[in-house]
């Protein structure tokens, strides 16, 4: 087998710049399934086949080549979440190997956050992992915050977990709806994105955006809440609940629901923390391991509310925990609400956030520091630092070092989805294609989390 | 004059025209942040339905309009061309957000700075990401551009 | 809760064993940093641990010498697979017995490393004059 591919690597190109739709040179990204075949040596195979841990592979010997094939998804595929692409290796209708190739999206946004300054820092950040973009710029403002050594006043704090933690209940939605939509429950998705446009509402009324908010700040939070926001919160969470209810209705005893997704997509806990899986999975998967609790920002420690937890790890628990997680944060959002502290809603200091736009008019000083901070920033120590918040997708972090200077030397983010992704062979092999696309769904990568 | 055949020739030349705007059904080319402000105009509060587009088709070869949603890698770029190039004459293209009209915030090396180095673009939509409604205002000036236009294009 | 280690790189392999059978169970990050023209060696590797069992984090730092070689942890920690390809597309970082190291976020056949400090960020200039007016 081997030889015979080694002969067919020259002709691919023939196909790809020959065909009748324009002669588009796809070679380069088509190399790939060809290589795939090529490394056939142990160690490979073993990470494509995610049985690096748990040694549950057998070859069988006998299976003659023409049931092997070598399909590839993505990465325009309506099923992958973006631009993931997989080389999947089948035998008739089993995954046998799996290698995700990544990379699709990549924006370089490690280069140009080096090229930005602190106080522009989380325009950046936001667009990573566009479902929650609040988790991004919090995770950035908070070790800005480190290296600065300040801390942000009470109100900034809680309207941050109530950000959050509503970015948290909108990227569960968009996760169950488009989960739903891959396993073929049309109506999720119609569903999901409806109650998801209440929360942007309110997004969009305090910040300004729908998405890519850039509200959080290094310093506190851009701008306070919005008159009457209680009203909005209060129909948010009255309305969710409810329709939360109904998609158990539709779902939770469904048999077919149930059939499709029980036992698919295994990961146990090993698997998770030898591929370094956090967040929904893994506590999915029987750990109960969630930054809020153990490892608390922004001071939410203070709230109350539990971490659901499940044993069997397949893609049923992954689904059920995002439902319970929402519930969870509905909590948080209830109590950051009835404990809104008053005050300011930035740390008062003239260095790092810029004065009211009011004080403009009457102060010099306002205005040389309002220049200051918009053209050049603000100082920040030298120093590294590696901060972390629990993201709806597991543990986010960021590390900064700084040098010194107004922009960071060097910003690196720790997407979960990133990590999450290398598990892919192991849920999805030595199970059915169909299923593949419920193992997808389920880890929900978001692929701008993924390239960056 | 009047002469039969000139009418006879505009009205199916409207005809065309019309029948192109009513059900223009859009390639998934999700990409990034404005993919989900597109599947967004596609579900329930804005419902892209109502203008027949709803249907998101998979294969390029059904689609008539690809919604560049989201920032093109040097990566991706051959895929998009490829995509492109396997959809069936007439085709139209709206580019969605900063990112893929020209290269937004993201001026590096990653990124094609404007889907308009790699393909033709009827439509730019601005915004960061552009909201449904700005989304479904670029479709209905495609439509009026379309209705306005000769039929081969 | 957070320890920060600098170790050799010739420790480093046996460091990072010795966390792992302390109960480390995930190796939650690994980036590296270009000190370009400001510190000699100029290349350095950060690797965050995370021990769940412990709630400990512990950050390794390693400088690399001028070969730009270091060992992977792949077999260690399969999760730095990723990490590992990414460190290597972005810097040019060899890691030794790595099972699959081609370049993870870049096309294959692209040239540079995009985040070394040599490499120029890519700006392409946007014009502003002669643009025609709007009224
Ligand atoms: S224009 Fe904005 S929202 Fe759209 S892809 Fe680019 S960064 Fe994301």
């Amino acid at each position: 087998m081997m030889e015979e591919n080694k002969d067919t690597v020259k002709d691919v190109d023939f196909w790809a710049t020959n065909s009748e739709e324009g002669g588009w040179n796809i070679s380069s990204t088509d190399e790939g399934s060809q290589k795939m075949l090529e490394q056939e040596d142990e160690v490979t195979t073993k990470i494509q086949m995610g049985s690096e841990v748990i040694d549950d592979y057998f070859i069988d010997d006998d299976i003659s080549d023409d049931e092997r094939m070598i399909l590839n998804m993505g990465p325009q595929h309506p099923s992958t979440h973006g631009v993931l692409r997989l080389q999947v290796e089948l035998e008739g209708e089993v995954v046998r190997r799996v290698q995700p190739v990544i990379g699709y999206l990549h924006t370089g946004m490690e280069k140009t956050g080096e090229e930005l300054n602190y106080f522009q820092g989380p325009t950046n950040t936001t667009r990573m992992d566009y479902l929650s973009p609040f988790f991004n710029e919090l995770v950035f403002s908070l070790a800005t915050e480190k290296l600065l050594d300040i801390e942000v006043p009470d109100r900034a704090s809680t309207i941050r977990i109530l950000m959050t933690e509503l970015n948290r209940i909108s990227s569960h939605l968009v996760a169950l709806a488009t989960g739903g939509m891959d396993i073929g429950a049309l109506s999720m998705m119609i569903f999901g994105f409806r109650e998801r446009e209440l929360i942007l509402d309110f997004f969009e009324k305090t910040t300004g955006l729908r998405m890519n908010h850039n509200f959080i700040r290094p310093g506190g939070v851009a701008a306070d809440l919005p008159d009457n926001w209680q009203k909005d919160i209060e129909k948010i969470l009255k309305v969710i609940p409810e329709k939360l209810k109904d998609y158990d209705e539709m779902l939770l005893d469904n048999p077919i629901w149930q059939g499709r997704l029980k036992n698919v997509g295994i990961l146990t806990t090993e698997e998770c923390l030898a591929y370094g899986i956090t967040g929904p999975s893994l506590r999915a998967s029987g750990y109960a391991w969630d930054l809020r609790k153990m490892q608390p920002y922004s001071g939410i420690e203070k709230y109350e509310f539990d971490i659901p937890v499940f044993e069997e790890g397949d893609v049923f628990a992954r689904w059920r925990i995002k439902v319970l997680e929402i519930f969870e944060s509905l909590k948080i959002v209830e109590q950051a609400m009835g404990n809104m502290p008053k005050g300011p809603f930035k740390i008062q200091d003239k260095k790092i956030t810029p004065p009211p736009r009011k004080r403009l008019d009457e102060s010099m000083e306002a205005l040389i520091h309002h220049f200051k901070i918009y053209t050049e920033g603000f100082k920040v120590p030298e120093g590294e630092v590696y901060t972390t918040v629990e993201s709806p997708r597991g543990e986010l972090g960021c590390f900064i070092v700084s040098d010194g200077s107004s922009k960071p030397y060097r910003m690196h983010v720790r997407g979960p989805s990133f990590c999450n992704l290398q598990a892919l062979p192991v849920v999805m092999s030595d199970s059915p294609i169909a299923d593949a696309v419920a193992a997808i769904a389920s880890l929900d990568p978001v692929l701008g989390d993924v390239d960056r | 004059m009047f002469s039969p055949d000139n009418i006879f020739t505009t009205t199916i030349d409207k005809a065309v025209r019309w029948s192109r705007t009513q059900s223009m059904w859009p390639v998934t080319f999700g990409l990034a942040c404005c993919a989900i402000e597109m599947m967004a105009a596609g579900s329930a509060k804005y419902d892209l339905a109502r203008y027949g587009m709803e249907v998101f088709r998979a294969s390029p070869r059904q689609a008539d309009l690809m919604i560049v949603a989201g920032r093109v890698s040097q990566k991706m770029a051959p895929v998009l061309r490829q995509v492109y190039d396997q959809m069936a004459e007439p085709k139209w293209v709206i580019a969605m957000g900063a990112c893929s009209s020209t290269g937004g915030m993201f001026n590096n090396y990653a990124l094609v700075q404007g889907v308009d180095h790699i393909v033709p673009v009827d439509i730019y939509v601005p915004g960061c990401p552009p909201g449904p409604q700005s989304l479904m205002h670029g479709i209905l000036t495609l439509h009026q551009k379309i209705m306005d236009r000769e039929i081969n294009r | 809760m957070k320890e920060n280690l600098e170790i050799s790189i010739e420790d480093y392999f046996q460091k990072v064993e010795e966390l792992k059978n302390d109960g480390y169970e995930m190796m939650v990050d690994l980036t590296a940093i270009d000190w370009f023209r400001k510190k000699e060696p100029r290349f350095e590797v950060v690797v965050n641990f995370l021990s769940v069992s412990k709630n400990k984090r512990i950050s390794i730092k390693v400088k690399l010498n001028d070969e730009l070689t270091i060992p992977s942890i792949t077999s260690l920690y399969p999760s730095a697979n990723f990490y590992e390809r990414e460190v290597f597309d972005m810097f040019g970082i060899n890691f030794e017995n790595h099972p699959d190291l081609t370049r993870i976020l870049m096309p294959d056949d692209w040239v540079g490393h995009p985040l070394r400090k040599d490499y120029g960020t890519g700006r392409i200039p946007v014009q502003f004059k002669n643009a025609p007016k709007v009224d």
